[in-house]
């Protein structure tokens, strides 16, 4: 999976550190979204898309990859 | 008597209900049932309040976390159809406006200056302290006589210690804003009450903000006393952030601590469950739960449709006042199997008691981390705590815009 983010329209709710500590950080200086890793793990596939769901500034999207037959 | 709606249907008054409705008596977690009615006819109606206009109120909890997540709706209390919770929250508006009554750009740009203290990081820092003043009022009310008031010997002060730590506002304070607050969160407050409150706290916080420019220190008031010398901050506006976070942090607070703990010792299983579990993620899982089934914040998210949008098969007309009726959106059994039922092990992290959007509560990670403290702590040390008094005599804040108890009389 790809996980894209939108600092723009981020509100630091903090629900994706929550949800993905290990793939969501928030900045320093606001609380703004900082992407960890673009590409996280498989075992963290759950908790991102868990993550996408709460953001209630819908700033995070998941690119699911297909599955090669 | 017609009321016109505004696309030109009429409607007797008397099949437009009043808004907010009354819970039933011997139910005082549950949602009004008329709320329930309302869910399983439509998904939309209309609703009567106060000042007898007639906004939507959405009931379900799909539409609800749409809407509130629609850009097309608005925040601004501004303007003309604003569905405004009450004489007293209507004119606490008009003198201090903050950023949760703005939309974007606007809204993002105030809220930003005041989203680092409530980073996951920098609220988990927060919880040692926030576990030492849990412990020293529970040490406290265990050396002093019983019954006590659980609301004034700990679900108050707990938030109200915590949020003047954060703010940099002194707690030998706390009974002139306490008693402020209270007023404003009223439904029976008059415009009068609301004024002079809403009054006194701004002064109090400007005077704050004021200390914190002389000598500044490690806190939020600091840091919105910087932006003040910036120039990007006017002092009327950090003195009304400064009162929305001072007021805001507590009172919520408070009622989930009290209300929630009545609801455990009526849910005895449940509280057994909750004190033997070691956890954590059990305990942030309970807190979840409480805060679905309790939603507190209990009259409704308030927005004016800035276009026409569809719901459900009816159009809210550009300019209409909407009610997003988030305590029984938390109720709805498409989103919450068995909604009625309290189970800590639920997990509902997608409920809307913090509201959805943009405008999604500021403070939810302290909430939680208190909450989590709190409900990890008092009935372990207290493994016997109990009321004091029956059920049917507790007295509950029917008339709050915020739900819970003014009392908790409870002993062990």
């Amino acid at each position: 999976m790809k996980v894209i983010v939108d600092q723009n329209k981020c509100v630091a709710s903090g629900q994706c550190v929550l949800s993905a500590p290990d793939v969501f950080d928030q900045r320093e200086e606001d609380g703004i979204v900082v992407l960890l890793t673009e590409k996280p793990p498989d075992g963290l596939a759950d908790d991102v898309r868990q993550a996408a769901a709460l953001c209630p500034a819908q700033a995070i999207w998941v690119e699911e990859e297909e599955k090669k037959e | 008597m017609t009321t016109t709606s505004a696309h030109g249907t009429d409607a007797p008054a008397a099949q437009v209900p009043d808004y907010p409705m009354p819970r039933a008596a011997r139910c005082p977690f549950d949602p009004p049932p008329a709320l329930h009615v309302l869910q399983d006819q439509a998904p939309i109606s209309r609703v009567r309040l106060w000042d007898g206009s007639t906004p939507w109120l959405v009931t379900r909890y799909e539409d609800t976390r749409a809407l509130l997540a629609d850009p097309r709706i608005s925040s601004e209390s501004d303007l003309p159809h604003y569905p405004h919770l009450s004489p007293a929250q209507k004119e606490r508006r008009r003198q201090s406006r903050t950023f949760i009554n703005m939309d974007d750009p606007e809204h993002a740009r105030l809220r930003r200056m005041v989203t680092a203290a409530f980073s996951i990081r920098q609220v988990e820092a927060l919880r040692p302290a926030i576990q030492k003043i849990v412990d020293g009022l529970i040490d406290t009310m265990l050396a002093g006589p019983k019954p006590v008031d659980l609301v004034q010997a700990f679900a108050l002060p707990v938030p109200s210690l915590v949020i003047c730590e954060l703010l940099g506002v002194p707690y030998a304070d706390h009974d002139f804003f306490q008693a402020n607050s209270k007023i404003l969160i009223k439904r029976t407050s008059t415009v009068e009450q609301a004024r002079v409150a809403t009054q006194q706290l701004l002064d109090y916080l400007d005077r704050q903000i004021g200390v914190k420019l002389a000598h500044p220190a490690d806190d939020v008031l600091s840091t919105l006393a910087e932006r003040v010398r910036a120039g990007e901050l006017s002092r009327r506006e950090a003195a009304s952030m400064g009162m929305l976070l001072l007021t805001a942090g507590h009172e919520t607070t408070a009622n989930m601590i009290a209300l929630g703990t009545l609801a455990l010792l009526q849910n005895p299983d449940q509280l057994g469950w909750l004190r033997e579990s070691d956890d954590p993620k059990a305990v942030a899982s309970a807190v979840e739960e409480l805060l679905r089934y309790l939603t507190i914040v209990h009259s409704g998210r308030r927005r004016v449709a800035l276009e026409d949008i569809e719901v459900g098969g009816v159009t809210i007309r550009a300019g209409e006042g909407v009610v997003l009726a988030n305590d029984v959106a938390n109720r709805d059994p498409d989103a919450f199997p068995a909604p009625d039922q309290l189970d800590l092990n639920r997990n509902p992290r997608h409920h809307v008691a913090f509201g959805f959007g943009v405008h999604q509560c500021l403070g939810q990670p302290l909430a939680r981390v208190e909450l989590q403290v709190v409900y990890s702590t008092l009935y372990r040390r207290i493994p016997t705590l109990k009321l004091a008094v029956d059920l049917d005599e507790i007295p509950f804040k029917h008339d709050g815009t915020v739900y819970g108890v003014y009392e908790l009389p409870v002993t062990w």
